[in-house]
């Protein structure tokens, strides 16, 4: 082998390496999302929000098992969506720190969803013109999900902001507790560039100004206001994580902690 | 909370083409709100592929109290059903 051609097969393989941990980053962020909201099952404050919120948890679930059965494949160990998801330490999770936030109260959970949803509406659009066939699929499909999402968190965002001055209030709290975690959704890494130098993926700078755009529109319509941008510490697509998320996999690995290989 | 959100009526179209019909009614803060919680609770399952709430107060009925004056009048009318019509075997579907 030449040396160009032992430089080629590198370069392929660090692509390869690439596009499975950025796919694998999306279905984390997706399946991580999914488990906080499955926590409100049974904990709504109505029945027919308690079945709105297990929907979305669903769909997020649903995104989250195609994504990470192809992370799988990318990776070429054999392990497929189960063993990813059940089987994997905190620090092993590249999903974005703002996924496992904890519920707070239904303003919290209102706003994280609405934030994750803005982005996701950017980003899935993008994706869905990837050169990554497969991805382009899986983006395309979420992407009609995520419209749904933003329409119901968007929605309450606005009932609760322009809402009584209590829920004006909560919610603005929320807001400005969780606004830190979005400087992730823009911050590349090696990994980013690399996938967004094939055209797998979009440059996150280009998804800034209709991002930003969308935020305004919908914090305009709750009276809420946006936040300063605020020093970020946390890296979680990098598996840099806060504490919560070390409580959400104890409780959504348990099972197979407990009785490896179990199967219902 | 629940008893602070006004009840709406939901009607769902299964196919295009079909007629809305009522399935249920449920709890909700607005209009908006109605529509998502019924796609919710009543679509789960690809049931429909349209909508309609409305305010269950705004629907204006008929008083049981007044069942013998609005329908006993129809009961002996029985020449008003199609059915002294001899329909030929040619025809489906009637």
């Amino acid at each position: 082998m030449s040396r160009a051609e032992r430089h080629a097969a590198e370069s392929e393989r660090d692509l390869q390496s690439a596009r499975c941990r950025y796919v694998l980053r999306l279905g984390d962020t997706a399946l991580v999302l999914g488990q906080r909201l499955g926590e409100w099952v049974g904990h709504a404050p109505a029945l027919e929000e308690d079945l709105g919120l297990a929907n979305l948890a669903l769909d997020l679930v649903g995104q989250a098992r195609l994504l990470l059965t192809y992370a799988g494949e990318l990776e070429g160990r054999g392990r497929d969506e189960d063993d990813l998801a059940f089987l994997r330490d905190a620090p092993e999770f590249m999903n974005l720190a703002l996924a496992e936030q904890p519920n707070g109260d239904f303003a919290g959970t209102v706003v994280r969803q609405w934030l994750i949803d803005t982005w996701q509406l950017q980003l899935y659009r993008a994706l869905a013109a990837s050169t990554d066939t497969r991805l382009a699929a899986i983006a395309a499909k979420a992407l009609k999900e995520t419209l749904y999402h933003h329409r119901f968190s968007s929605g309450w965002l606005a009932r609760l902001g322009d809402g009584t001055a209590e829920s004006h209030e909560r919610t603005q709290r929320a807001l400005e507790e969780l606004w830190r975690f979005t400087a992730e959704f823009f911050a590349p890494d090696e990994v980013d560039e690399r996938v967004q130098a094939a055209g797998i993926a979009p440059a996150l700078a280009s998804l800034t100004a209709p991002w930003s755009l969308q935020v305004d529109a919908d914090l305009a319509a709750a009276t809420l206001r946006r936040p300063a941008v605020a020093s970020y510490g946390w890296h979680g697509k990098r598996g840099v994580h806060t504490e919560h998320l070390g409580h959400l996999l104890a409780t959504m690995q348990h099972l197979q902690r407990t009785y490896p290989g179990l199967r219902w | 909370m629940n008893e602070e959100w006004p009840l709406f009526e939901v009607f769902i179209r299964s196919r295009s083409g079909l007629e809305h019909k009522h399935v249920g009614s449920l709890h909700a803060a607005d209009a908006r709100m109605a529509v998502e919680h019924a796609r919710d609770v009543y679509t789960r399952r690809q049931e429909g592929v349209s909508i309609w709430v409305v305010r269950s107060a705004d629907i204006v009925a008929s008083d049981p109290g007044e069942a013998e004056a609005l329908f006993e009048p129809a009961r002996d009318k029985v020449y008003r059903h199609p059915t002294f019509y001899v329909i030929p075997d040619e025809v489906k579907n009637l």
